[in-house]
């Protein structure tokens, strides 16, 4: 799939010397979903605001659909949707007429039928005629994407979009984000919700002190990475572990041992393990294995890059 | 160029201001009609004639101009310094548009309300003195350039502000005090030959003493050079906006 965004050694350093982006690259394939991981401060945001225009680059080039968002800044940022981390709406404003300003700021034509279904589409076509101040704050941020949807966008970056929204309206979210990817929307998002990449992503990023550490297809990324643990429910606690079982580097906690081993290797160990806890006269009561989730890798990259 | 866009941000403020009717437009003209009958009625009763006009229709020029200039200063300071406030700055910056288009958009709606508010205290004049205008067109000519100079002067305030209370400092303590000293409420030849002259380093004095020539035909200064004085600043403020969009100063990081 050819790239939608492109991204070449791009550097941001700001007044005070301070370097949010180190050389980032990063190539974005149409239709995708990418989400972006990262501590606080790793630099997130100030990579969607340098694509998205906000933020001028120290140096490096960024193109959108082909056209640089430099020197073609029409073009790229027509592509372009935003919903930004904080609120930020025009308090006194009504929902129709927010969204339809945005609209017209991309330079796009009055179409209130299309404002409708996207109101329709993020259960807000009840509040059309609200003033913004009297929404709650679940449906000030889907005020925030009807926005960024407004112009019929190509690209879209959510910058932490659930951020400190209730489970229900997350997974609310998730729905709107899986749609627009259906309707041939390509995403860009920051979070951190572990669970929020894991659960829609198709790529992940990780970025810390303003360089990406890593973006691998998330399945593959977890099946490379990820490792499992083989647990092990014995009858008597073990208190020492047998010298015959030193190898292994199982961890003991009364009656649960536990093996970690890495799926890609080309021998897990299982069998001599439960061979070898036959022979030392362990009785096994039960066993069950465990993935090692995206947070826990996430977790391992920024501790590895500390 | 992205007239849409011009159209968006015109109309959207334009839309403030008739949200705000009663703070947008009756309390400049309740001020304004305090000042015919305190200047006009109750004090210009009793002075002589100003340069041949009685002092109440005298005043009117200048009370258009101080209405004029406060509000095209006040209302484009604000239109771009509230998106700064609350944050919806980002849309702008992330939107296809470029600097002249911002400006136009604001600018164009902030001289409009100047307008509005300039001409409804004109017709409020006519209640309480008798004038006619000698020039009508060099008159809405001048009110027009005005209001777009000192509404640039505005959005240079309204980006370069951090705060309410600098967003207020400039109108109050630069504009007003220029406003009054610039003859608004007398002519200059009135004053001692010293204050004359330092009233020439005054810009705002060039802009009411074209205005009034306007209605009365009779000027400080010659017409000409308070139109080159109003071309000076327009410019001025023009350049100054252009290196703010094209260095991003206080507004782009």
């Amino acid at each position: 799939m050819s790239s939608i965004v492109s991204v070449r050694d791009l550097r941001k350093a700001y007044a005070d010397g301070f370097q949010a982006l180190k050389g980032v690259n990063l190539e974005i394939a149409e239709g995708e979903i990418l989400a972006l991981l990262g501590p606080n401060g790793a630099g997130k945001t100030t990579l969607i605001s340098t694509v998205c225009g906000i933020t001028v680059p120290t140096s490096g080039t960024v193109s959108v659909g082909g056209f640089d968002t430099q020197t073609d800044f029409r073009k790229a940022r027509d592509l372009i949707g935003l919903v930004p981390q904080e609120i930020n709406l025009e308090p006194f404003e009504t929902v129709m007429n927010t969204v339809r300003f945005t609209r017209g700021l991309f330079g796009k034509s009055r179409n209130d039928a299309y404002i409708e279904q996207i109101l329709r589409d993020l259960s807000l076509f009840d509040k059309k005629d609200n003033k913004i101040m009297t929404l709650s704050g679940g449906m000030k941020r889907r005020v925030l994407i009807a926005k960024a949807l407004a112009h019929e966008p190509r690209v879209l970056f959510l910058d932490e979009p659930t951020a400190g929204v209730d489970v229900e309206l997350r997974k609310d979210m998730w729905d709107v984000v899986a749609k627009l990817k259906d309707s041939g929307v390509t995403i860009i998002l920051t979070t951190h919700y572990i669970e929020e990449a894991e659960a829609i992503a198709d790529r992940v990023g990780v970025i810390a002190k303003g360089e990406i550490l890593l973006v691998q297809d998330k399945a593959d990324l977890m099946a490379q990475m990820g490792q499992k643990q083989l647990k092990i429910e014995v009858a008597a606690p073990v208190t020492e572990i047998p010298a015959a079982l030193s190898n292994y580097g199982l961890e003991a906690d009364g009656t649960t041992l536990t093996y970690t081993y890495d799926t890609n290797g080309e021998r897990t160990g299982i069998t001599t393990l439960l061979n070898d806890l036959q022979n030392a006269g362990i009785q096994m009561v039960d066993i069950q294995t465990q993935q090692s989730s995206l947070e826990d890798i996430f977790v391992g990259l920024v501790k590895e890059d500390a | 160029m992205n007239l849409i866009a011009i159209q968006s941000i015109y109309r959207f403020e334009m839309a403030r201001f008739f949200r705000t009717l009663t703070q947008s437009v009756i309390s400049p003209v309740i001020s304004t009609a305090l000042y015919f009958v305190v200047f006009g009625a109750a004090i210009g009763s009793r002075m002589e004639n100003v340069e041949g006009v009685p002092y109440g229709a005298f005043i009117v020029p200048g009370l258009i101009m101080l209405t004029v200039m406060t509000q095209a200063t006040t209302n484009a300071s604000f239109g771009i310094y509230f998106p700064k406030f609350i944050g919806t700055i980002y849309e702008l910056l992330s939107a296809p548009v470029n600097f002249l288009e911002i400006t136009i958009g604001y600018v164009g709606a902030a001289a409009t309300k100047a307008l509005i508010i300039g001409m409804i205290i004109l017709a409020t004049s006519f209640l309480f003195v008798d004038i006619t205008i000698a020039h009508p067109l060099a008159m809405l000519a001048f009110l027009f350039l005005t209001a777009l100079s000192f509404a640039l002067l505005g959005f240079i305030i309204g980006i370069w502000a951090g705060n309410f209370e600098q967003l207020q400092l400039i109108p109050l303590l630069v504009i007003t005090p220029l406003v009054f000293l610039g003859g608004s409420f007398y002519s200059t030849s009135m004053l001692p030959p010293v204050w004359q002259t330092i009233t020439l380093f005054n810009p705002v004095h060039y802009l009411i003493s074209g205005f009034r020539w306007s209605f009365f035909g009779t000027a400080d200064v010659p017409v000409g050079i308070s139109l080159i004085a109003i071309a000076v600043f327009t410019g001025a403020c023009m350049t100054a906006i252009w290196w703010i969009f094209r260095t991003g100063w206080r507004i782009r990081q």
